[in-house]
């Protein structure tokens, strides 16, 4: 008895301060994946039969919808496309290293109900699909977190808004950088360390500043939502909206940044080479 | 001391783990009783020989790596759980249920008290008041729990 606690207490520390058990974990979650592979089956099971069942007119009303989004996308693309070649050609006469083109890879959440006091989500791609700790994970919209862990076929992502995580980001509007940090709320992140006299409004939209070296830079993050200068305080209270839909988004992207040389930029080649991952930290 | 039924354990402890993740709406996600706990506790009083300290420990720490929290937290819990568990198992079980429903109640408040410790220790963000809750629930439930259970070992004969 006096065994097992000071065991359980000696593994909580090593494991809050130090990486030694990030094996021990990842064999654990090997051996716990049925579990989450069963209690994700009554999802995966319904989507498949809506999917078998589907009428042929509904999927040709989706196809042509599809398509038609497909050509305004494609049309917006042309014009992303000659803005980044130029982007890259200034940044280039300004002899300043700037990382464009990112690998993405879409992955799918697992109905699997974490810890309710952690922000955290389990998705079924792992390490046999190339997917590394500390990687971004962004949804449609916006950045939603990083992989804390991962096995062969599935990974845990720790979200933005987990007390225990924090990123840097930029105002959009002027540039001004800081860290925006979970604040365990689903829909808020906090934002201490701006002086009160520091320019950013109700409204300002937040994208990651690429410092740290985690995230790739200018993904949009939040969007600020409440901004309290009291004269009392020599730090604002601002308070932040993630701009993903953390709550509800079932498919997810993850990223590899692939950095593009001038040379290869010629040929308006869609697929960049794939960098090797980076390394965590 | 024979092996009768170990597989009928250990399954009844995988659908407790397969319940405590399983996908619930936002509302509810809170208010998920400790079925666990529940399960080991009733393994507890009924074969305190087989189910002890050891075992409460091991399901901890795999249950710590199913939910994701800090390795060892439901570890510690269900050790202590377990320890008290047997040591009152001659007692729990001449009780009535509503009497067990309070044992189980304390239990189950100890377990979370334990967990909500490692959080403040920590840093993680102290729940809110409904956190008190799960435990209340979880003993409502301990009757059906303790039905159920009873006639899962003797069907399957556990000994």
């Amino acid at each position: 008895m006096v065994l097992a606690v000071i065991l359980s207490i000696v593994l909580m520390v090593i494991d809050q301060r130090y990486q030694h058990l990030q094996q021990v974990r990842s064999a654990l979650a090997i051996a716990t994946y049925p579990l989450h592979f069963l209690a994700d089956l009554p999802v995966t099971a319904s989507l498949w039969i809506q999917e078998i069942t589907a009428t042929r007119s509904d999927l040709m009303e989706a196809n042509e919808k599809l398509h038609a989004e497909n050509l305004k996308m494609q049309a917006q693309l042309q014009k992303y496309q000659a803005l980044q070649s130029e982007n890259l050609r200034l940044r280039d006469l300004l002899d300043s290293s700037f990382k464009v083109g990112d690998r993405v890879l879409v992955a799918e959440l697992s109905a699997v109900d974490l810890d309710p006091y952690k922000q955290q989500v389990v998705i079924n791609k792992g390490t046999a699909s190339g997917v590394f700790e500390g990687q971004p994970v962004l949804d449609a919209d916006a950045v939603m977190g990083q992989v804390i862990q991962s096995t062969p076929f599935s990974s845990t992502v720790l979200l933005i808004t987990d007390a225990s995580h924090s990123i840097p980001v930029q105002v959009l509007r002027n540039g001004l950088r800081t860290l925006a940090i979970g604040s365990g709320r689903i829909n808020e992140l906090d934002l201490p360390y701006l002086p009160t006299n520091s320019d950013i409004r109700e409204g300002d939209l937040l994208v990651t500043s690429g410092l740290g070296g985690k995230f790739p830079s200018g993904y949009p993050v939040a969007t600020v939502t409440r901004v309290d200068r009291s004269a009392d305080n020599a730090f604002a209270t601002i308070t932040a909206e993630p701009a993903a839909h953390l709550d509800r988004s079932r498919e997810v992207l993850l990223v590899w940044t692939v950095g593009v040389s001038l040379e290869n930029l010629g040929d308006n080649n869609a697929t960049p080479p794939a960098k090797s991952e980076e390394g965590r930290q | 001391m024979n092996s009768r039924g170990t597989w009928m354990i250990i399954i009844t402890l995988g659908i407790a783990m397969l319940m405590m993740i399983l996908p619930l709406p936002e509302w509810a996600r809170l208010y998920r009783p400790q079925w666990v706990t529940l399960t080991l506790i009733y393994w507890c009083i009924a074969l305190p020989h087989r189910i002890g300290v050891g075992s409460g420990f091991s399901v901890g720490i795999v249950l710590d790596a199913l939910t994701g929290t800090l390795l060892g937290q439901h570890a510690l819990g269900l050790s202590l759980i377990t320890f008290l568990a047997s040591q009152l198992h001659a007692r729990i079980r001449v009780f009535p249920f509503w009497q067990q429903a309070l044992v189980v109640l304390v239990l189950l408040v100890i377990e979370h008290l334990l967990a909500l410790w490692v959080m403040g220790a920590i840093g993680q963000s102290p729940p809110g008041l409904q956190y008190w809750l799960m435990p209340l629930i979880g003993a409502a439930l301990w009757p059906w729990v303790f039905i159920t259970l009873r006639d899962v070992r003797r069907r399957f004969k556990v000994s």
